[in-house]
């Protein structure tokens, strides 16, 4: 029943990219200023954007006269389109497990992203294990299947995650929230724990790595071994340590990034993002040594006892020490709005308004590694652009459009005008369904049938 | 180390400055109650507005703040909160809300109220200077399993005890109304075409059981304020052998119509029925949290029921709503001509009060609308507007001096001013800031 109203709610996927010419706008590009003028959108491609474009024949007129044009939002934390659970919290490694085989394209949550301006976003496994499952980039072309949202190209990750989460199932007095009775309890309940499951993997890891570099090295001889064999567990963090697939961390407090930094040097591999990162700002210049990403709440705080030295200054304040900086959302609602959370970090700590938007645009392509196609508004790249009525860094704002691939997926004026229509729809089928119970007598609906 | 942190933290609470007496020249002053004026001289004396003129002579020697290109505005009044209740949401030992037991009228917000809470320091610097603090959860945790939670204090932020933070000791009596299929109208808003449909025979015969329940729990709700009408009928009447009982004694204001009670309901029909509630006990009612207008607009306006709205930045209730449904909400009641105030519901996002009002302008409530709503309307709503709400003569002087409009996140908060005392805006995380940002 639910999933037929979401049906009869779903705005018709956008048939093929038109050429389209976005004009009279502010145009915040983010890589070269702020620009007053059109953008040009061909083939699904940015063709052109400046003061003054070649207009092509015939194209579609998008008149944004007084609104706003950014690079669609990128969110490098969320949940949303995994159907079912998100944490397979049954072992401290579950590397093995992939968000990629659950994605629900049918979740209203990409709808309501990309009402907010949301273009791309990367689906990440649950924090309850210290190696999580393997994630993946999605863009949120709403009314297209599963193997159709992914982000083609984008390198695959895999979660980890550090602190009080992982430690829960390991508690013997229960965690709190969703804490699993003691005589459940799950190897970590420590920080201490936690580094110790992450260096017994990368151990196993390391030596899995090697018998498949014998047996290469071998086959490049010319001869004819017996291949290892494949560990699915081991083969994710085996492309970790070959520097193919995306480490992006939970964490909270500064004594855990340190240690997942150390361990990551120890064994020569990479973390590209740490996550949530509330206490990133007191080892900032560790992060930014290590060449890894910052991926932050703007002004979440408090929550939970990891939470109590968060501030709100700790986006601005990791950039001025040279981190690459995201804001995410981690969370269905807080997705729909991060343009005010970008605002946020103009107000604390005073970053530039192109630093803003940068965090939720070009930073997080930055750290998906798919910059060279989304994240700002550049001939060539991807045309993910959202329309906002105001000037979008304030509260004040609401998206109007936003186009993917040079296609508008989400139109305010559309969905508007759309609601009486979509209301009259519900009620014809909740009318139809009405008549059916009736016509069954009563009996045969689907809660009549028991087993 | 800990020790010198506290230390820290306790001596940088000091109010900046004990001196409740100065002038404010040529500012541009938001009274909200009347229209702006610009460039005029505001005179606090004794913590209180003393006078608002186009000009105003300092006696010599008095502190003069200049205003020339920044606003005055009222300070803003959260009224969903558990300020100073709760630190740590997910730590049940440093939360205060919830407490045992179901009719617990007796219980007072006010007294467990830490006045050294760190969220005080962050809710301020944004311009929230007062708050109601509610004694049930009104997120997170510590929500317990009460239909009658205790007493609601209407606080300032900033004072040295609860005592020096009181606005209103008693502003409402929190009451959290069964819902069919939940409580407090969080679960249970399903309509019932919907639920009979998806259910079938089952989902009907569900329906009436859920209907039994609810008919119980509102039951035992109307059984208790008929014992306490009775216990007021005895003591009025001096009878034989009458006994002081503080639960019971903790309802007569609210049985002679003089504290209202603070009623969470979320959907068009559980308002209804809480009106019906509120009219056959004779009782004043605010309702907290509603998600929807419905029918129900009409029947609040014609009570003159205020409700206190949630937080605009939220998902829709159900799949098939509009995406923009909270953010939409604000406005559907002021076009229903229903006087509302906003509430944060957590304490994580009070400071965030003014953004969530701006949102709702984005989505169509009038601008001026959006500050009364974190204003003036709180403080008449809660029965406190001869002192707070607005810049009036006599009121407290809860003060917030920007460069611009105060429900602008990109506005830059300059002064803040609770009982005319200005407020140090430093706090835990400015200092964080300012200690990390220095390291090399």
């Amino acid at each position: 029943m639910r999933k037929l109203f979401v049906l009869a709610l779903g705005v018709l996927a956008p048939l093929g990219a038109e050429t389209i010419v976005i004009r009279n706008a502010t145009i915040m590009t983010v890589t070269h200023g702020t620009v007053k003028g059109s953008v040009v959108v061909k083939d699904g491609k940015i063709a052109d954007v400046g003061e003054k474009v070649m207009e092509p024949a015939g194209a579609t007129i998008i008149d944004a006269a007084g609104q706003y044009v950014i690079p669609g939002i990128i969110d490098c934390h969320s949940h949303i389109a995994a159907d079912g659970g998100i944490n397979e919290g049954s072992l401290s490694v579950s590397s093995m497990a992939n968000i990629k085989d659950v994605i629900n394209p049918e979740d209203i949550s990409i709808y309501r992203a990309l009402a907010g301006g949301v273009t791309t976003a990367n689906i990440l496994h649950g924090s309850a294990n210290s190696i999580g499952g393997q994630t993946i980039v999605l863009k949120m072309r709403w009314g297209k299947d599963a193997s159709l949202m992914i982000f083609e190209g984008a390198k695959p990750g895999i979660k980890f995650a550090l602190g009080e989460n992982v430690k829960r199932s390991g508690n013997p007095q229960g965690g709190g929230r969703g804490a699993t009775p003691a005589v459940q309890a799950r190897y970590p309940g420590t920080r201490m724990g936690v580094e110790d499951v992450i260096r017994e993997a990368f151990t196993e890891a390391k030596a899995y790595k090697a018998e498949w570099d014998a047996y290469k090295a071998a086959v490049a001889r010319g001869e004819h071994p017996m291949p290892p064999r494949k560990d699915l567990k081991l083969e994710p963090l085996k492309e970790v340590l070959e520097g193919d697939r995306y480490v992006h961390s939970h964490c909270y407090r500064a004594d855990e990034i340190l240690m997942l930094i150390r361990v990551a040097d120890d064994y020569g591999f990479k973390i590209r993002t740490f996550q949530h990162v509330l206490e990133g700002y007191k080892v900032a210049k560790e992060i930014a040594a290590h060449n890894a990403g910052g991926s932050t709440f703007s002004d979440w705080w408090d929550y939970k006892m990891e939470a109590v030295d968060a501030i709100p200054f700790n986006a601005t304040l990791m950039t001025r020490k040279n981190v690459v900086v995201s804001l995410n959302s981690d969370d269905a609602e807080l997705m729909r709005h991060l343009n005010t959370e970008a605002g946020k970090a103009m107000k604390y700590g005073g970053a530039s308004e192109t630093e803003a938007l940068a965090m939720v645009t070009l930073n997080p392509a930055k750290q998906l590694g798919i910059d060279n196609r989304v994240g700002s508004i550049d001939v060539g790249k991807d045309a993910d652009l959202v329309i906002y009525d105001k000037y979008p860094l304030s509260d004040f704002a609401k998206v109007q459009k936003v186009m993917i691939d040079g296609s508008v997926y989400f139109d305010r004026d559309k969905e508007v005008s759309g609601l009486a229509a979509k209301a009259a729809e519900k009620q014809k089928l909740v009318d139809k369904l009405k008549q059916q119970q009736q016509q069954n007598g009563g009996r045969g609906g689907r809660g009549g049938r028991i087993g | 180390m800990k020790l010198a942190g506290l230390l820290l933290a306790a001596a940088a609470t000091l109010l900046a400055g004990a001196d409740d007496t100065f002038l404010i020249r040529g500012i541009d002053v938001y009274p909200v109650t009347s229209k702006p004026m610009q460039g005029v001289s505001v005179l606090v004396q004794d913590g209180k507005i003393a006078e608002i003129s186009a000009k105003i002579t300092p006696p010599k020697g008095m502190k003069i703040v200049e205003g020339k290109g920044l606003r005055l505005y009222p300070g803003m009044i959260d009224s969903a909160t558990n300020l100073g209740l709760q630190e740590v949401q997910s730590v049940r030992e440093t939360v205060d809300t919830g407490e045992l037991g179901e009719f617990m009228p007796q219980l007072r917000a006010l007294v467990a109220v830490n006045p050294e809470s760190e969220h005080f320091g962050a809710v301020r610097v944004n311009g929230i200077t007062s708050a109601i603090a509610l004694p049930g959860g009104g997120g997170g945790r510590g929500g317990g399993t009460q239909t009658i939670g205790g007493q609601a204090a209407l606080i300032h932020t900033s004072g040295w005890t609860w005592e020096d933070m009181e606005i209103s000791r008693s502003a409402a009596m929190q009451l959290t109304f069964p819902s069919m299929g939940g409580r407090g109208g969080r679960g249970g808003f399903t309509p019932d075409t919907v639920a009979e449909l998806v259910g079938g025979d089952a989902g009907a015969a569900g329906g009436a059981n859920a209907r039994r329940q609810y008919d119980d729990a509102i039951a035992k709700i109307n059984d208790f304020f008929d014992e306490a009408r009775r216990y007021q009928k005895e003591k009025a009447a001096h009878a034989p052998g009458f006994e002081t009982d503080l639960k019971k004694e903790a309802m007569i204001p609210v049985l002679d119509g003089k504290l209202p009670l603070a009623v969470s309901a979320s959907t068009a029909d559980a308002i209804h029925d809480a009106i019906q509630f509120a009219d056959k006990q004779h009782v004043k009612i605010v309702i907290m949290g509603p998600r929807e207008v419905g029918k129900a607009g009409a029947e609040l306006k014609a009570h003159n029921i205020p409700v206190i709205l949630g937080r605009a930045l939220a998902l829709p209730e159900h799949e098939d709503d509009s995406y923009d449904q909270a953010m939409a909400l604000p406005n559907e009641f002021y076009k229903a001509g229903v006087k509302f105030a906003m509430g944060t519901f957590t304490n994580e996002f009070v400071r965030n009060l003014p953004y969530q009002a701006a949102t709702a302008v984005a989505f169509g409530l009038p601008a001026d609308e959006a500050l009364k709503s974190v204003t003036i309307n709180p403080a008449e709503i809660w029965g406190q507007a001869d002192k707070v709400g607005s810049i009036e003569k006599g009121k407290w002087a809860d003060l917030v001096i920007t460069n611009g409009d105060m429900l602008e996140i990109q506005t830059k908060i300059e002064h803040v001013y609770v009982k005319g005392k200005e407020v140090d805006l430093t706090n835990k995380q400015t200092r964080l800031y300012e200690k990390y940002l220095s390291r090399q």
